[in-house]
């Protein structure tokens, strides 16, 4: 019995250096996002393209859809830009993009000079809606079900490894999904 | 020495009120009142930049701190409480922006656990000192010879 008791400190080290050594091997950029489950926050906000015209979050609902968060002064984007090209001409499903932190004139040429795979274009100056999606940073990325709930939130660049390892499954998943409520 | 230690220490306090004044408002934002101020900048310095993540909302710069750093601010300035406040940026940002977790199930670890190992260290020192003591305390076996020459040595000690 003494004996035993004289192990507990190193039975207690070895579960810390577990705990320690896992540690090591954390993404602390990789947060998981807050709104996962829950519904798109709430918006009216004017389209890129056309001053004046409304966008709501009603609009966005309908599709399993994936929603990409980008601006002109984020080097990522530009990136992952010919990769939503790409996606866009596949037509798997509508890419809404939230302009966000930008300006209206330089955006609207940076489509017209890359290609514009966004299906609707909403324009967040002022960082709004990126704020109430918890957006820290650009380009992220938010796979949202037909009922217009977030279900999964990717923070940088999607490239096809992205794509196919992990957006793409969920995203068929969830349009599985879709298909069978819209049959019963 | 007394004059010197004096300045030294008054220099040190000078030194972390400078720093300190260099420390708080980044932006110029007009508080209601300067309660809402001090009240808006304890929590944003209480509150995690999600960018940054080892700066607080008032020590990073990056635009996502700034934004968050206003709306703190406005909030404040709105009457809103801090539980409201702290709702505002859990459900967006997740706990993670929380320099101080909340007390809840999965966070009692957290917060008990150094209490807890402090008393599994009291207990267990407890028990060391008490052992000790006893075994201090039973009367050591001396020689004769021995008993002699301690005594003269504490005798020329004494002298």
């Amino acid at each position: 019995m003494k004996k035993l008791v004289l192990f507990i400190p190193l039975v207690l080290f070895l579960a810390m250096g577990v705990f320690l050594y896992k540690g090591l091997f954390l993404n602390p950029q990789k947060l998981d996002s807050a709104l996962e489950g829950k519904p798109i926050p709430a918006f009216q906000l004017e389209r890129l393209e056309t001053p004046g015209e409304l966008i709501t979050n009603e609009q966005l609902k309908g599709k399993v859809a994936l929603l990409n968060v980008w601006a002109t002064w984020c080097p990522s984007c530009k990136y992952e830009h010919p990769f939503l090209n790409m996606l866009s001409r596949k037509n798997i499903l509508p890419i809404y993009g939230i302009n966000y932190r930008d300006e209206r004139a330089p955006a609207i040429a940076e489509l017209k000079r890359q290609g514009d795979p966004y299906t609707l274009n909403i324009f967040d100056k002022d960082g709004r809606l990126g704020l109430d999606l918890g957006v820290y940073g650009a380009p992220e990325s938010f796979i949202v079900d037909h009922n217009g709930i977030i279900r999964f939130r990717y923070a940088g660049p999607i490239d096809q490894n992205v794509w196919s390892e992990t957006l793409f499954p969920m995203i068929q998943q969830l349009q599985a999904e879709a298909a069978k409520d819209n049959v019963s | 020495m007394k004059m010197l230690l004096k300045l030294v220490s008054g220099l040190v306090l000078l030194l972390s009120m400078v720093t300190s004044v260099i420390a708080t408002p980044v932006d110029t934002y007009e508080f209601k009142s300067p309660d809402n101020q001090k009240r808006a900048l304890s929590l944003a310095h209480s509150l995690r930049c999600p960018q940054c993540q080892n700066q607080n909302l008032i020590d990073s710069n990056s635009p996502v701190a700034s934004d968050l750093r206003l709306e703190v601010f406005k909030m404040v300035d709105e009457g809103k409480g801090d539980d409201e406040i702290i709702e505002f940026m859990t459900s967006r940002y997740g706990e993670f922006v929380l320099y101080k977790p909340k007390m809840e199930a999965k966070t009692y670890v957290l917060w008990l656990g150094p209490i807890g190992l402090l008393l599994i260290g009291l207990v267990i020192g407890f028990i060391f000192i008490r052992k000790q003591r006893i075994s201090g305390n039973t009367p050591q076996e001396i020689s004769v010879e021995d008993q002699q020459a301690l005594d003269t040595l504490l005798k020329r000690n004494s002298k």
